[in-house]
Formats: structure tokens, sequence, C-alpha cells
């Protein structure tokens, strides 16, 4: 019995719904290296892959794992790492390979205490902008935030969908809360799950150009040893995939890269909106921390305060329209996050000076209370 | 195959192995008297001799002068990030084992910065053949030390001389596994190429030191101005030893060179084998349950 997709209601890990999501969404090939509080993303698949045909390979190190997933979906397969901080600070390297070369591929980020090896066991969330910019040069790239198992594999699967449809690499940006704690999940039937693939070359080998985008700004990608005899590089290219080192080439490469995920903004940007039709304050939340926010704006509106909720689903890129959108109505936006104000910046540059915007940081190792953000939007209430 | 690609001309002239490259995007940017042209001729000739399909032939390459290699082959070529074109190409190898997966970069690409890569693919015995151009130094960035630089020599980061031991390669892969270790350099192209016919048609991790010299940041600094002058002290210095013990070939100023087909192992399964037959396993346990 063929046994890729569970369907069926389970009691998972946030890191094995990850890794059934994976599953699920036709991943073939993981590469990963052992990481806290990540590593039974590897271990579940290690049991799994040999059972549908996978293969897992634990490399020596962050940069080889990263490395491999590119040259596997080159070669056709779904692909996906999972790590934390430390790794994901030695991933940036072929992470900006695999936006170069527009590689679909998919890497989790359970986050964890940072900077540095900081607290290997306990959550945080630290790493948005890393997430955004880790690596060098100016691009563009999808991350997507889990605030439980559920979500984690719903999620995971969007993630793969995504990086397909987008040709660029996609980050799951999860952290130890949810990777640890257990709830249910629901596998629905496998004719109910929408699966994208990537895009295929529609013209003969002689007729290919790798890098001549469609209008939707997106190559058709050819795989190794189908016979397109392509070339690619992480130097600046033309459409043929040489080298072109010069400025134009670069201005027209490098717009695209950034272009072809920025026209699809609406597209990609999914919130979640609960109690904003007549928000005074809008708690801007994301990750696992959007459930104490929720259950803080419903203690606010049992006590008639007029609060709402903005969970961001879509982190990368930055849910702009939403929040300028609701800044016209909103007076105050406050923002829970487990670092010292990364989306709270974001905010405050979408809002622009129309309402303003309130940050509660946590460093990470243990998440936000109800309680603690109900206390601020009472305080801002009261104003 | 003939390409419509976007600029260039095929030039008047054509090179003996045109059908394999993509003469359109010559002259090339490697230098006169570089060793990297003559080791990717023996290459293609080696790959034509053997058959290989070219549309099964993939080309992996890192960053260093070896890197642009793979935009000049009319192969599936990927020119990968400093270091880690070991890993990226075991990763194509392993989905699409039916192809046949080269990596070509040079000493500091694969010994330096991907050292661990190296030692690791060996160690897994992953089905790739690994040629590595060693030039002593670092090329296309003028001239630093690299991890093969011999005791003594200048570098524009040792400039009063390199005081660190040199990688001896072959035995580095020899105590780390692979399953066909040589070395020959760039002027031995006969037998550089019958050396890499030989590897391709086994399996398994197979490695080939090409000695290549660059005359414009090593020999320039080392007391071999001239054009020919490391390909001079190359043959000079040049003793062929088949199945030599890999432990006595470290390279070393004013003693023989030692060359040859130093080992060869058979009947070793590859990793992607191995894999599979685990995969064989764990199914027919599940069966069996069922």
């Amino acid at each position: 019995m063929e046994k890729t997709v569970l369907t069926g209601k389970h009691f998972w890990y946030g890191n094995i719904a990850i890794a059934e999501g994976a599953i699920t969404a036709g991943c073939r090939f993981f590469a990963g290296y052992p990481i806290t509080p990540a590593s039974e993303i590897a271990e579940h698949i290690s049991k799994r892959f040999p059972e549908i045909g996978g293969l897992i390979v634990q490399f020596e190190d962050e940069l080889a794992s990263m490395a491999a997933i590119l040259g596997a979906s080159w070669a056709g397969a779904k692909s996906m790492t999972a790590t934390s901080g430390p790794g994901l600070s030695l991933m940036m390297e072929n992470l900006g390979l695999g936006v170069m070369m527009e590689v679909p591929t998919v890497v989790v980020d359970i986050q964890r205490g940072g900077p540095s090896t900081g607290l290997p066991t306990l959550t945080a969330q630290g790493d948005v902008m890393q997430a955004k910019w880790g690596s060098h040069g100016p691009y563009e790239i999808i991350a997507l935030s889990p605030d439980s198992p559920q979500e984690a594999f719903d999620l995971t699967i969007r993630c793969f969908n995504l990086a397909e449809k987008y040709r660029v690499p996609v980050i799951l940006l999860a952290s130890e809360t949810v990777g640890h704690s257990a709830g249910k999940v629901v596998v629905p039937p496998k004719d109910e799950i929408e699966l994208i693939d990537r895009k295929k070359p529609t013209v003969p080998p002689e007729e290919y150009l790798p890098y001549k985008p469609d209008e939707d700004l997106i190559p058709p990608m050819a795989h190794a040893g189908e016979g397109y005899a392509f070339c690619t590089t992480g130097l600046t290219h033309d459409e043929n995939g040489y080298p072109d080192v010069s400025a134009e080439a670069q201005e027209k490469l490098v717009r695209r890269l950034n272009d072809k995920i920025r026209i699809h903004i609406e597209e990609i940007v999914d919130v979640e909106e609960e109690n904003m039709e007549d928000a005074e304050i809008a708690v801007v939340s994301y990750g696992q921390v959007s459930r104490p926010a929720k259950r803080a704006v419903k203690m606010a509106r049992e006590e008639g305060i007029k609060a709402g909720s903005i969970k961001l689903v879509t982190i990368w890129p930055f849910a702009e329209n939403v929040i300028q959108k609701w800044a016209k109505q909103v007076k105050v936006f406050i923002v829970p996050e487990l670092n010292y104000g990364q989306i709270y910046l974001e905010v405050r540059r979408e809002v622009a000076g129309d309402s303003e915007t309130v940050s509660i940081p946590r460093m990470g190792g243990r998440l936000i209370t109800p309680q603690e953000i109900y206390r601020e939007i009472k305080k801002v209430s009261e104003k | 195959m003939n390409h419509k690609r976007i600029g260039g001309e095929k030039p008047q002239e054509l090179h003996p192995m045109e059908g394999w490259l993509r003469s359109e995007r010559m002259p090339h940017i490697w230098c006169a008297g570089c060793g990297i042209g003559p080791t990717l001729y023996a290459w293609v000739r080696a790959l034509d001799r053997v058959g290989i399909d070219k549309t099964k032939v993939v080309y992996v390459s890192g960053i260093g002068c070896c890197g642009r290699g793979s935009g000049y082959l009319d192969v599936d070529g990927f020119h990968t990030t400093h270091g880690r074109a070991i890993p990226f190409a075991t990763g194509i190898k392993l989905v699409k084992p039916d192809l046949c997966v080269n990596v070509i970069s040079g000493d500091g690409d694969l010994f330096s910065i991907g050292g661990n890569h190296f030692i690791h693919a060996c160690r897994r015995n992953v089905d790739l053949l690994v040629i590595c151009t060693n030039n002593f130094i670092y090329g296309m960035t003028g001239g630093q030390l690299a991890a093969t630089s011999l005791r003594g020599d200048y570098t524009t980061t040792t400039p009063y001389g390199n005081v660190e031991q040199p990688f001896n390669t072959p035995h580095l892969a020899d105590a780390s596994g692979a399953v066909y270790i040589a070395r020959w350099t760039s002027i031995h192209v006969r037998l550089l190429e019958e050396s890499i016919a030989e590897a391709l048609r086994m399996k398994g991790f197979r490695y080939i030191e090409v000695l290549s010299p660059c005359p414009v940041n090593y020999g320039r600094r080392n007391k071999l101005p001239g054009v020919f002058d490391t390909t001079e002290w190359f043959l000079q210095s040049s003793v062929v030893r088949h199945g030599a013990n890999t432990s006595e070939v470290q390279i070393e100023k004013g003693k023989p060179i030692i060359l040859g087909n130093f080992v060869k192992r058979e009947k070793k399964l590859s990793y992607y084998d191995e894999l599979k037959k685990l995969e064989e396993k764990v199914k027919g346990a599940a069966e069996a349950e069922e």
C-alpha cells in the first residue's frame, strides 16, 4: 500500500506535521544536518522516505544540504531541508544561489533563541529579517509562518506550491513552540489537495532559452538530462544562462527576480483578520504568538474594547496593502513578537504615521501570554 | 543540435570537438598557457570515446577560473557556489542516477573551501567523477596561497614564502575511500584522456588530479615566468608510476612528480545503490507485515 498521503485525523507534533506535509506535497528529496529543535523532521523523514521511494541524505553540514536540495530540484525532484537559526545562517550562501538560479525548493526554519548558539531548546522569532535578506544582494523571497501543527502541515504544502510556481526557495518560518507542540492534524483525501508543479518548456531544445521569462516573469524550467543542454550560474546572466557581468544585465535580471514576486504579491500574501470591522486597536501577529494575540483580542472585546486581530500567514513579501488599508481606520497597531521588533518596523513603515504603532518585544525563550498582550490593549484603549 | 542562442557567432575555423562546445562563446576567459583547456579537451575526448550520450552528461563546477568551464560545454552545466559543486552534484545524481555527473573544479574550490564535502563524498562513494585542476594557487582572485601551494611558494598572501604543508590530494582521496584515483598533468593529454575514459567506465567516487600551469599567477612569482616554464617543469620532473602508494606521491620542490593511475577499487556499491538496497529491505519488511 502506498502511504504517501495519510488521510485522516492525527495527533502530531508540529515537526511531524511538517514532514508529513512535505511528503503530501510530493517532496522526495531531503538533505539536512542535525540541529535542535528541528531534528525530528529529518528523523521522521528517515523513517518514511524508504517506504515511499524518497531519498534522504544527512550531509556533513548545512552548506552541503542547501547545495544538494538545489541540485536535486534541477534533476526534477521536489526537495526540502529543515534547520534552525545557526544552520539557516550557513544556508544563506546557497539560498542566494537558489534565488539567482531560480530553483524551487523549501527551507524549514524551526526558530530558536539567538544570536549565535543562543537558546537551542527554546522558542523565538528572531530570524524574520534573516529570512528576508539573510543572503547578500537585493532579492525578494517568500516566507510563511505557521501557528500550530495543523497550520504547519497546511503551510508546508503551500510552501511547495509557491516554490514551484514562482521558481524561488520558500522558507517555512516556524518556531520551537510550533515544532514541539502536539495537536490535531487533519489530512484531507489526496484528491482534495491542490498541488502545483513547475512550468516546463514548451519549445524544442534548440529553441529553449533557460532564462527567457513568460509574461508572468517566470521562465519555464528544464531539468538535467532532458536534452536541453542549458547552463545556469550564480553569476549575473543573460537569457541564455551565460554570464554577463554588466550593469545592464544586472539591472534586467535582478529587477525581474524581484518583480516576479512583487507583481504577484496579492496572490502570495495571506492574512487572517478577526474582529477588524470596527477595530480601533489592531494586534498584528504571526506564528505561535498569534494564538495568545487572538485570545487577548477576545478578552478585550469582552471588556467592550474595539480590538481586532491581523494574523500574518505570509511574512514575506510583507502584507503592505493590508496594513495600509487598515491604517485608515485603526488608531493603534500593537505588534507582539519574539524579537526586538522586526515586523513592528515593517508595520510602522506601512502605517507611515497614519496610526500609532506599539511594539511588545520579547527576546525569546518563552511565549508572550494573552494577559501581557491584553494589558497592552487595555493601556492603549485608556489613552 | 543547433541551438538558436542569442548573440555570438560560430567561428569560421571549428574546434575538433565542436559538437561538445558552445563555440559561439569563444574566446574563453583563460590565459595563455593555462591547463584548464587541455584538461577539458581530454575530458570531452574521453566522453566521446566511451560513447556517453551527450544529453546525459552533467557538468558541475564551483568558483574560480575552472568554474567557468561549465558554461563553455554544450551539456547541462551548473556553475555553483564556491566549494559546493560536490554536494550540488550529489543532489542531481541521486535524483537522476542514469546521468553521467562530473565535477570539474580547481584545488581551492575542492580542497580548501570544499574540502569537507570532498572527503565525505569519497566516504559515501557517491557516483561522481571529480577532476581537480590543481594549479597550486588561487588564480582568478590574483594569486593567493592555496591549500596545495608548495612549501616555500611565493604568493600574494605569502610574500616571504609559504610555511604550510600542502595537501597530498590523491592520498586524501585514498584515505577517504575513493574507488578510482589518478594524477596526471594537463600536458599528458593522451594519458589523461585514457585515465578519464577508464574512470568513466566505473561507478562510485572517482578522482583525478590534473596538475595545471598558471603562468600568470603562479609561475610568474615562482621562477617559472614563461608561458611554457611550468609545462617544462612538469615534463622534466614527471615519473609515471601506476599503482604507486598514495602516501608517497606528495609533491615537493626539486623532487620527481609521481603521476599514474594509483588506485582502482572494484565492486564497491555506490551510495545510490546502497540507499536503494536499503529501500528494498524496508519495503520488503513492510510487505511481509501486511
